[in-house]
């Protein structure tokens, strides 16, 4: 509570104001699967329980591609809510740079972000010319293979602990009628699962020269080559995945009519709000089961520079509380994310989660792509994506060349 | 116009201030906003529009795309198919409901309501009827029809097919009320000279009928031919553009590299081209219809 | 072939005819079958709504329900979530009134005074503006997308209910002012002149005389504007905020936000619930609907 207070001295001082009158804050964001919007709940719960202010919640549907142009329209439309989700990285770069994101190092200082966020390399993406910009409220790691107990249990054979043994058993999947990998037919999701095996099946600085250094020869190149053979055997897996949406993907799982899928962290939340338990319902291995890493992307909050003193206040006080103990253990064990900050106490975690947490703690982390690549090379790659897995008349060879041209225009 | 006054420039001086929205929608938005449009194509701004210009780079990368491409071949497809189908079955229609038959308002009624659902409404309809799980080819299988294959929303190939399908449902109504209004302006005396001297009926709606239709024809298709060009909201909700890209159309390239892709520069090239695809075929129309100087 | 060309030979008109002609058979067959293909989705919407989803799972989507249930409609306008907002479609709906109302009366205002100038009081340059009017309505909504933003921003109502309606008022003005120009220039210029010789100016003429003869054109134009208006997402998503979404763009929230199994029930409630203002609409001003097109359109 105390810190709370420092930090609306903090604020009122920056801005000119008096005293912080109570005022509504709208808050856009694109959390609204079962999991998720119990996560988002949280987070209102806190602000409007702990500060005067009210939470107005702005949730858009679909993914992220859907959600960011409405948040991004507002905001250069000049009609900007009070605070928004990205995945921090390159999304909002160009509204900071366009002065419309509001400068938070003030409030991250009187926090000391500095020192509690970990690791240190989140607070870097919401960093511009040494002045930070984003709270970032939790992380997401996209290298998990989740798999059902009930699919492997009707097929007969054991639970896959990792990805080779997962592409042996498929077959015996196929055969009980089962679908061996879930994917939804959207374009993120599939790009993200490729992304993954990059990752997780091969050296790490593949992944960096191709993502960071935008090399398009090793794009073009016989490592990558494996992944695309590896997205092939995958595309065969995933055939009679009919579904669009990932947690419907996920719910495949649930279910036991699919084996595994490959999925951020958020799938947790669904097996969470379907009340199954890890370890026992289903399994997770982080990096695919094959190698001990982690991407750090994740979501992060975005306060646009408003004209009203007093819901400028508000902001400030909502940034703090967005990294305080208590709401990030509350946030992110609904979530199913981890929280931003190592020194929290999360005994509540489950398997999953502390295994996360392990990896993240113990072994090697990368940046996630959403940090490294534009938001145009993104879409491109996903558009690549969904129009491999759909079509099965493009090859694994032609597909590659077009990603390595996508790498070589990349910026 | 009988009254002549002196003042040329205060002539019909409330008409001319009557028209203000009139002329500052055709010149600022209209005119303004294509010009401001095409001259940003040429920059390449990212997420805000920013003038650094960089040549028909835009346009380059534009026709290298694959997604592009479909988007284009699925636009010609459904769009001529649109224009074929929902003419030759409006007009059949049309000429069926002007047999004189009973029950004409019920049957327009019924084929006409869809056109008063939107998009969005119709799109979700026919991706639940054509769900293959639950939907028609559930149904004819469960029956018996073992082998019958009908998954357009599953299948790439005939996806846009399935699109076209809930265009068709939603538009062909209008034109069989166009049509038929048409045909109801015909002079009853020409039905009477063709059956005196024996002309099939067949032959003399090609040969006469519809030649006299003219300018419904055209009206006709004015609006049908607005509505392909702008199909966006269909898309979204029956298909999202899938299966992979096989439903994608123009106006969703725009939108999603505009706003998802953070690439304005290659929106408005996107756009920039649809436009000059649409001027190709308006301009030789608005040629024909308002070049020629007559009074209405 | 012979049979089916002799029988198109025979008299038409309005000649008494018996009813089961070959003819009749033909034609009322042919529009009894085209009329249950339309029917056919209304149908399915009705039923899968009134449905459990353990019946749908099951069933046959044609199949009435064995089991009538209202849950799915009150759930799809007043509980299902789009993110923590579970108040159903409702919001959308009373959004969507106060977006359309005001639209369609600016709308048709400028849009009958537009097309009455074009059409009574031609003054130089008029055919210009109608011109570049009407190819503002092939003009992909895309090229103007971006522009506009710009524009509301500049004027400050980007994100509000006035921005909103005058994009809508801007987008009906080409089909619109086509539509009353057409119908302006079918009444018998007599009157109009005879009007003009008595002293009548613009406005006058326009309310005295062309308003009350073209009931019928405006409550066309209402209702294509109605219908319009009211189905619009794209605008809706870009130009407004999520608190005044209108219902389309609610609706495909709803049936996107996807929370464990899809419930098809509920999404076709809720389709059928968006559906209803315009569907009433027609329903109950159908015949002056179908006359006033034709009135609009034939006199091109």
């Amino acid at each position: 509570m105390t810190k709370l207070q420092t930090i609306l001295t903090a604020t009122s001082a920056m801005c000119c104001v008096t005293a912080a009158h109570a005022t509504e804050l709208e808050v856009t964001h694109w959390w609204t699967s079962g999991g998720e919007a119990a996560a988002v709940s949280e987070l209102a719960k806190a602000f409007d329980g702990k500060t005067e202010h009210t939470w107005k919640d702005g949730a858009i549907a679909g993914s992220g591609n859907t959600a960011r142009p409405v948040m991004i329209s507002r905001i250069t439309g000049g009609d900007p809510m009070a605070a928004t989700q990205f995945n921090h990285g390159r999304q909002a770069e160009e509204l900071v740079e366009a002065g419309l994101m509001r400068d938070l190092t003030e409030i991250a200082e009187a926090e000391g972000w500095k020192d509690i966020v970990n690791p240190p390399s989140l607070l870097d993406a919401c960093t511009l010319d040494g002045k930070i910009y984003c709270a970032p409220v939790n992380i997401h790691s996209w290298q998990w293979l989740w798999l059902s107990d009930a699919a492997y249990k009707t097929a007969g054979v054991p639970v896959p602990t990792n990805w080779s043994e997962f592409v042996a058993a498929a077959p015996a999947l196929t055969e009980a009628g089962l679908v061996p990998l879930a994917m939804g037919q959207q374009g993120w999701q599939q790009k993200g699962a490729f992304d993954v095996m990059m990752i997780a099946l091969l050296p790490s600085d593949v992944y960096l020269k191709v993502y960071d250094e935008k090399d398009a020869e090793a794009a073009a190149g016989p490592d990558v080559a494996k992944i695309f053979q590896a997205a092939d055997q995958a595309r065969a897996m995933a055939a009679n995945s009919n579904v669009q949406d990932w947690n419907q993907a996920t719910n495949m799982l649930i279910t036991g009519k699919a084996g595994g899928q490959i999925m951020g962290d958020w799938a947790q939340g669904e097996f969470a709000v379907a009340g199954q338990v890890a370890g026992k319902d289903y399994h997770c291995l982080p990096g695919l089961g094959e190698k001990n890493v982690l991407t750090t992307g994740g979501d992060a909050f975005y306060f646009p520079v408003l004209d009203d003193a007093d819901k400028t206040a508000a902001q400030g006080e909502l940034a703090a509380l967005m990294l305080s103990p208590e709401v990030q253990v509350a946030f992110n064990l609904k979530k199913g994310s981890l929280p931003v900050r190592g020194d929290v106490d999360l005994s509540a975690a489950n398997d999953c989660m502390k295994k996360g947490l392990e990896v993240l703690n113990n072994a090697e982390t990368l940046p996630g792509g959403d940090q490294l690549i534009t938001q145009d090379t993104t879409r491109q790659i996903e558009d690549l994506m969904v129009e491999f897995f759909a079509d099965t008349s493009l090859t694994a060879e032609a597909a590659q060349e077009r990603f390595a041209e996508i790498i070589a225009d990349a910026e | 116009m009988a009254a002549s006054r002196p003042n040329r420039l205060f002539r019909n001086l409330s008409a001319k201030i009557a028209a203000i929205p009139m002329i500052l929608t055709a010149l600022v938005v209209f005119v303004g906003g294509t010009v401001w449009t095409v001259a940003y194509s040429f920059t390449s701004s990212k997420m805000l529009p920013k003038w650094k210009f960089v040549g028909l780079d835009q346009y380059e990368r534009l026709w290298e795309t694959r997604r592009w491409m479909v988007s284009i071949e699925n636009l010609m497809i459904y769009g001529i198919c649109m224009l074929i189908f929902s003419f030759v079955i409006g007009f059949i229609l049309a000429a069926l409901m002007d047999q004189k038959i009973r029950f004409e308002s019920t049957f327009r009624t019924i084929i006409l309501y869809p056109y008063a659902l939107s998009f969005i409404v119709t799109g979700l309809v026919w991706q639940w009827v054509l769900n293959p799980e639950f939907g028609v080819q559930h149904i004819l299988r469960s029956l018996g029809w073992e082998s019958f294959n009908f998954d357009p929303l599953y299948n790439a190939d005939i996806a846009i097919f399935g699109v076209l399908i809930a265009g068709l449902w939603q538009g062909t109504g209008l034109i069989m009320v166009l049509m038929l209004a048409g045909l109801r302006g015909i002079d009853q005396e020409i039905w009477k000279a063709t059956r005196v001297d024996g002309i099939p009926a067949w032959k003399t709606y090609i040969f006469i009928v519809i030649p006299m239709m003219r300018p419904v024809f055209i009206t006709t298709l004015v609006l049908v031919a607005a509505a392909i060009v702008k199909v966006y909201d269909l898309i979204v909700a029956q298909t999202g553009g899938g299966p992979g890209i096989a439903t994608e159309m123009p106006a969703k390239y725009v939108y999603d590299y505009m706003f998802g892709g953070q690439n304005l520069g290659q929106g408005f090239a996107a756009s920039t081209m649809m436009l000059l695809a649409v001027l190709i075929v308006v301009v030789p129309w608005a040629y024909m219809e308002f070049g020629s100087k007559k009074r209405g | 072939m012979a049979d089916v060309t002799s029988t198109l030979v025979g008299p038409r008109g309005p000649k008494p005819r018996k009813i089961l002609t070959r003819n009749n058979i033909m034609i009322y067959g042919t529009l009894i079958i085209v009329s249950l293909y339309y029917l056919l989705p209304l149908w399915v919407m009705v039923m899968t709504s009134l449905k459990g989803m353990p019946e749908i799972r099951m069933g046959n989507i044609f199949a009435p329900p064995l089991e009538i249930t209202f849950e799915p409609w009150v759930k799809a306008w007043s509980e299902a979530c789009t993110g923590l907002n579970c108040d159903g479609l409702s919001r959308g709906f009373w959004n969507s009134v106060r977006i359309t109302v005001p639209s369609v009366i600016v709308s048709i205002a400028i849009a009958s005074v537009n097309g009455y100038a074009l059409a009574n009081w031609r003054f130089r340059g008029a055919d210009t503006f109608f011109t570049i009017l009407i190819f503002g309505a092939f003009i992909p909504y895309q090229v103007m997308l971006y522009p506009i933003v710009i524009l509301l921003r500049e004027m400050g109502l980007y994100g509000s209910l006035t921005g909103l309606i005058m994009v809508h008022s801007i987008f009906g003005m080409p089909i619109l002012t086509l539509l009353f120009r057409n119908y302006f220039s079918s009444l018998p210029e007599e009157l109009f002149k005879a009007a003009r010789v008595d002293g009548a100016g613009f406005w006058r003429i326009y309310f005295q005389i062309m308003l009350p003869m073209s009931l019928p054109i405006f409550v066309v134009a209402m209702i294509l504007q109605v219908t319009g208006i009211w189905n619009d997402f794209l605008f809706g998503v870009i130009y407004t905020k999520p608190d005044l979404y209108p219902m389309t763009v609610q609706l495909n929230n709803i049936v996107n936000s996807v929370q464990g199994v899809k419930e098809y029930n509920v999404n076709m409630a809720a389709t059928l619930l968006t559906g209803l203002v315009p569907l009433f609409i027609y329903f109950v001003s159908g015949k002056l609907f179908v006359r006033g097109i034709a009135a609009g359109a034939v006199k091109g």
